[in-house]
Order: C-alpha cells, then structure tokens, then sequence
C-alpha cells in the first residue's frame, strides 16, 4: 500500500506535436535528435590552475557566492518538477538523521524501488559491453536532459539558453533527471552521450565529473559513481549528483594517510584509508592539479574494473576529496553469505548508502532504522582484511607510487597491523585501458 | 453555567469560584501549568453563584506573542460534565467560551499580567456568551468523576475556535499571536540553522505560514526588504497579503489563496505597493514547501518585478532564477528539518 502520493507523469518518450519533426521524432538524444537539438548548453571553464581551487571561494560576508550552475540546476529541476516528470514527489519522502554517532540519513521511499527502471545486465561482471538494444540514455526525452555540459575554448564559464549542436561538439555530454530520485535535485552526467560508452570509468570522463562537482561549487551537491556489480543499474556511463544539506557519514569519518610524508608520488595526490567506518576504502585529496587528481583516482578504478572488483566512488567537497571503496556486496549475496534480515530491508548499498544515506522501502525498516543497523549492512559491503590488504596494494601501485614507497608503507603496516601475517603479494602490472 | 453576569465576572480572578469542595490538588496542576507555560486538562469542582457545586472539564491553553515568545494570555475553557456518562443531557452548547474582544485587551491584558505573577488560578476572558441550558436535576454532588472522551473533544475543539478567533482579531493590532511558543524572537518559528541557509539565496523570497488562516510571513530574505523599502521587523508577522493595496485586482488574491489551499503552486502577475506608496508589477510564483516529514511546513513566494531587465548576463531567465529560488529553498526546508530526532512526527 503506497503511502506516497502520485504525481501525474507526462510519458516521456513520445511527443505527439508533430509541427517539428526533426529527428526520429520522438525528440530524444540518440544520434537522430540530438544532433538538431536546441538544448541549453553549459560551457564550464577550461582551465583550473590546481585542485585548490576546488575549494569554495568564501566573499567577506563569509558566505559562498551563489553560483551559476547551482542556480541552473536547482531551477531547472524545479521547472521539471513542476511539469510532472518524475515517478513521484521524492519531497513527501520522510527523511531523518537516525540518533547517533555518525548520524546516518534514513529515507522512506516506497516508490523508488517499485518503479525505478530494472537492472537488464549480469551482476557478476563488472565490464560488459554496451548494448543499444537494452535501456540506455539515448532513449530519454528531451525534456529531461536539463542541458548540455562541455568545457569552453577559453577561461570562462558560458551559458547559452537555446544553442544548436554544431559538428564540433557532437560527442557532447548532457545532465539529466533522474525520474526516480533519491533526494531534490538529483540528477545525471552523461559523459559523451552519443558515444554510447559502457558503464566504465576512463579518464576523460573522470575529469568531467571533476569539472560539474567544482563548477556547482556547492559543498552539499555530490557526485557518485556505481560500477557494475556495484549496483549500477544501467550499462551506459554516467555519475549521479543530488543536493542534500547535511554532512554524510562516510564525510565525517576518521582517515589515515598511509603514504609517508615527502614521499608522495609525482602526482602530489595524497591518499589516506576509511578508520572506524564500516566500509573500507580509499579517499583522495591534493594533487598538483585537478587533472592530476581526476587521473589518479581514475587510474585505480581502471585497475579495479580490469581485476573485476565491483566498487563505488564518492565525489565531495566540490571535487577536493573523493572516495573510493572496492566492494564485494552482490557476491557475498549471491553466495548466501548475508543475512536473511538485512536482505528482507531491500537495500542494495551503491555509494549514496556506502556514504551513509538509506533509502528504505519499508515503514518499519524506516522507523527502526538504528546505526547499529546501518553499520552491520555496510559492514558486509566490504572485502574481507587479506582481500582489502591486496586490493589496496594493486590501488597504491595504480595510482603512481613508486616501488621503494610500496615496501616501506608494507613495513609500516606490517607493524601496525597485527593480523597481517602475509607477505607483500607480488605485484602484478596494471594494465591500463 | 456559572450564574454570574458579565460585569460580576470580568477582573475577578478564579479563586472566586472555587469552594469548600474544590481539590486542592486540581489547583496546583493549573497553577503548574502556568507556571510552565503549557497545556493542561483537568478537572474541577466549581460553585455557581448560588452556591451549588458543578464539575468542570477544564482545558488551559498558554497563548503566545508571534514577536517574542511571551505568554498574553491563557485560555479556558470549561466542559459542564454530565453526572452519568452516557446520559443524554450532555448536550449542546454547554461550552462557556470566552473571547477577548480589542478594546478591552489592555485592560484584560493588565490583569493578566498581575495574576500570572501572583500565582493565581485566572480567568481572564470576557465572558461573551453562553448558554444555560442545563437540566434542572443537574445539580452535581462533590463526588469526583471523570471526563468522557466527548467532553474532552469538546473542551479541545472550543480551544481551537478561540485560538482562530484570537489569531484573526490580532491582525488588527498587528501583533500576532499562536498556540506555540516562538523560538526565535522576531524570527518566527524558524530555527537558526534554516536561517542561514535562507540567508544565501539571493533572490527577493518570502516564507509564510499555510497553518494559520491569515499566513503569516514568518520569513523575508535581503533582496525582498530592497524590493519593497521595508525593514525586517516591519514585515515578519504580517499576514501575506499586505503588498496589496488600492489598485490590487482581489480576484488574484483569491486565485493565489485557492492555489495555497489546494496545494498547488501558482504564478500570477499582480499590482504590489512598496512602503513609500509607490506600485510595481510583481511576477509573484508560489509554491508549497515541504519538511523533512514530506508535510507541508511553508510556502514560498518568490518575487519579480516586472520590467527589471532581469535576464543577467550569463542568460539566465527570470522563471529560471524564480524557479532557483524555490529549489533552493525546498533543499533547505528539507534538509534543516531532519534532525528532529524521532521518526513519528
């Protein structure tokens, strides 16, 4: 029994008005639309000198500048909530802050889980080819592509409210609704959309990511990436964003370096793991530049995605520090190995729930949700110890770290971590696609 | 119900109906009540004027200054409790209800004032109306009883009727008043969090109060102060409508009401009047503002004036930046409001 109201939904895929038929006429952004499409397009600025900048500038009065594309986003989402777009009002979802340490976000959202498109795809693989006869991005409506997304030839950002898609830019990359959203705001990046990329990261679309997270500037709009097998649900590339005006868990959590200082790799990222978190992971920060930073995560996601190990990333503080956390979850379900209770909440955790944003589909899952709960179902997100330790090594390595640094960082935690009682695996070279 | 008149009633504080049989106790859970500033319902043995004893559902309610969160008034009511609880002479408009009429609210208020402070069970109304329709063997012994879920329901409902009542005739003074205490004088019933998150949107925006019959604004951003050439103070409290003035068509009023009862958002182009008189053109686009409970706690309205040139220069439409306003403020609304700890709201 829903206890959500509907909001009447206007079928997207097919326009009646046949005044202007261009394209397929269907009016989507697949190669017969999108090309004669007039959608607005944003243009963010070329060149960030380093990752510092992604840091919200703050004005004397100590607020944040309201910017540009943060006004676009929310107002266009507005705009489409107001014409029906979406499966339903995620604002009559009852959200709360559970009682506790870390504060985990519960939300009660029957409709999401009834009417979210189905997952077409194998979960066991977490590289699969693209396949233009199952759901993909070109097969939306116009109407809910909000605008168009590319970097600009010059050092400022543009806006164009109507702009013709020209020859040059035909590998454009788009946000759109998601029409079944978490939270206000939610929406998607479709990196490339017209080059139909499986769902894989690579580094030019990292970047691009990078770019929306720091152009939005808003510390509480957050990027996220499912792989397969991690959850994603559709094989065609894209990142989630939405709004939510509250720290996350997985934000507030203790780190610790583990790259010694003055040895950091020529990249000048720096990299520390999850402490006193239920999932392990990775978070990235620093950097010489911003694209220094995008290719050094995304070279350990490629190795991840190559090695066939599902994972989630979290991008926050505007593009400053991003999370990274190799999971095993769908295995360990497919195995039997997790609770038939936890099992009975519905709830698949992808990155939002790794960072600490449940969205329940039961009243009672709801209103009994406790940290102790949130903590045991994403405690089971993780790899086993032994398992995290190799990943980690194979991560390190992709990320640029110099040999010598890997065998001093294994000392150090050969000290430290008392279980550790195997030698360092020998490393096998990533191979990067 | 009690036998007294209007004039034997008014400045008298409630010791003057109280009696031999009157529990001790029932006086100090009032007197509590008071002192705390909060509801209560209990009952009590009272004695009309001829001396015979009723008993009484009595239900107190504190009343609030909308500007500062101070106690003007108590309200009570009481429910005449039939002897037998099925019995059918419980019947209608056995209710006494008081209502504060304005001019005599300095008065009133006076006395309440000096009662409250001295500790005293008050009755503070003006007794306007009541009918004495009792059974004539409904004389009461000084038996104890309880209340019957119907008197109770009574006891709150005539609480309600007189709270509206109070709320519409504080408009006239301008000094608003509400069942809840204020927590943040001046601001309303806004915590401080939401407030600094209001404080970063940039366009002309006001809150109101769907709640209350009158919607008050209970929140006015920078932009809208510079709009319209008022000051915080002058505006928070202000029933919604005040920018209309000789020339405002009232159907839009009514088209703008309509759509906050229902529910609904709406535009609608309007004729607004800024402090010093002058009009403008008011692109006016309101929505319903939910909270965390997925309940509606606000609505917003964004304004635009008319003619401002108002496409900046990155291109942004003006519908584009309202409708920016009203996500950003939705985001807010929700988000501020989560923590309020357990889920049942």
């Amino acid at each position: 029994m829903l206890t959500i109201k509907r909001v009447p939904t206007v079928v997207s895929n097919y326009q009646e008005d046949a005044s202007e038929s261009f394209g397929c006429g269907r009016n989507c952004i697949g190669h017969c639309c999108l090309p004669v499409s007039k959608l607005p397009l944003y243009k963010f600025k070329k060149n960030v000198k380093d990752s510092s900048e992604a840091r919200v500038e703050v004005s004397s009065e100590g607020q944040p500048p309201a910017a540009f594309l943060d006004n676009l986003l929310l107002g266009q989402w507005e705009d489409r909530m107001s014409r029906g777009l979406f499966r339903y009002d995620v604002t009559l979802c009852e959200t709360r802050i559970i009682p506790g340490n870390y504060g985990f976000i519960a939300q009660l959202n029957e409709g999401r889980h009834m009417k979210k498109r189905p997952t077409e795809f194998r979960v066991d693989q977490v590289l699969q080819p693209f396949d233009e006869n199952k759901f993909n991005f070109t097969k939306i409506g116009q109407e809910e592509v909000l605008f168009r997304f590319e970097q600009s030839n010059d050092n400022n950002a543009h806006y164009f409210p109507v702009s013709p898609v020209t020859a040059d830019s035909n590998s454009s990359s788009v946000v759109a609704i998601n029409v079944s959203p978490i939270e206000y705001g939610h929406v998607l990046l479709i990196p490339h959309v017209l080059d139909c990329l499986p769902q894989r990261i690579d580094h030019d679309s990292f970047l691009l990511a990078l770019h929306m997270a720091k152009e939005a500037a808003d510390p509480f709009f957050r990027l996220g990436y499912n792989s397969l097998g991690a959850f994603a649900t559709i094989n065609h590339l894209h990142f989630q964003a939405y709004y939510l005006m509250a720290p996350f868990p997985v934000e507030k959590a203790p780190t610790e370096r583990i790259i010694r200082r003055g040895k950091l790799p020529n990249s000048g990222v720096m990299i520390s793991k999850m402490l006193n978190y239920p999932v392990q992971g990775f978070v990235f920060e620093g950097g010489n530049s911003m694209q220094d930073l995008s290719d050094t995560v995304a070279n350990s996601c490629i190795f991840l995605q190559n090695n066939n190990i599902p994972y989630n990333v979290l991008i926050s503080d505007c593009g400053g520090r991003i999370f990274l956390f190799p999971q095993c979850f769908a295995e360990k379900q497919a195995l039997g190995d997790v609770s038939q209770e936890l099992l009975d909440t519905l709830v698949n955790p992808a990155v939002w729930e790794i960072s600490g944003h449940m969205v329940l589909k039961r009243r009672e899952d709801y209103e009994n949700a406790s940290e102790e709960y949130v903590w045991r179902l994403l405690a089971e997100v993780s790899l086993s110890e032994e398992r995290f330790q190799e990943v980690k090594g194979y991560v390190l390595e992709a990320a640029g770290l110099q040999e010598a640094d890997m065998e001093e960082i294994q000392e150090n935690e050969r000290d430290r971590e008392e279980d550790f009682n195997k030698p360092p695996t020998p490393r096998a070279t990533p191979t990067f696609a | 119900m009690s036998g007294y008149s209007k004039e034997e009633v008014i400045g008298k504080n409630g010791r003057a109906f109280q009696g031999p049989g009157t529990s001790r106790r029932s006086i100090i859970e009032i007197q509590e009540a008071i002192q705390e500033e909060r509801t209560i319902q209990t009952i009590l043995l009272n004695y009309r004027k001829d001396g015979t004893p009723i008993w009484m559902l009595f239900h107190m309610s504190p009343v609030f200054s909308k500007e500062d969160g101070r106690v003007i008034h108590f309200v009570a009511v009481q429910v005449p409790m039939s002897r037998k609880p099925r019995r059918s002479g419980s019947g209608p408009g056995r209710d006494e209800v008081c209502e504060d009429g304005c001019r005599s609210r300095d008065i009133v208020f006076g006395s309440c004032r000096r009662e409250v402070c001295s500790d005293s069970v008050l009755e503070l109304e003006r007794l306007l109306a009541f009918e004495s329709l009792f059974d004539s063997d409904n004389r009461d012994d000084e038996e104890p009883r309880e209340a019957s879920d119907q008197e109770k329901r009574r006891a709150a409902a005539a609480v309600n009727n007189i709270l509206s009542l109070l709320t519409h005739y504080s408009e006239l003074t301008g000094k608003l008043v509400c069942e809840k205490r204020c927590t943040l004088s001046g601001i309303g019933l806004l915590g401080a969090s939401l407030i600094i998150s209001l404080g970063r949107i940039k366009q002309s925006f006001v809150l109101t109060d769907p709640h209350l019959p009158e919607m008050p604004i209970v929140y006015a951003s920078d932009a809208f102060l510079k709009l319209t050439g008022y000051a915080r103070h002058e505006v928070l409290g202000c029933q919604c409508m005040f920018l209309s003035g000789v020339d405002t068509d009232p159907s839009t009023l009514s088209q703008v009401k309509e759509s906050i009862r229902t529910e609904q958002a709406c535009t609608v182009r309007i004729l607004n009047y800024r402090k010093d008189r002058s009009s403008f053109w008011n692109l006016l686009h309101i929505s319903p503002v939910r909270n965390a409970s997925g309940k509606i706690a606000y609505s917003v309205w964004v304004q635009m004036e008319e003619g401002c040139g108002y496409q900046d220069a990155q291109g942004l439409s003006p519908e584009m930046r309202q409708r920016s306003a009203v996500g950003a403020v939705k985001v807010a609304v929700r988000s501020s409001s989560m923590g309020a700890g357990p889920s049942k709201s």
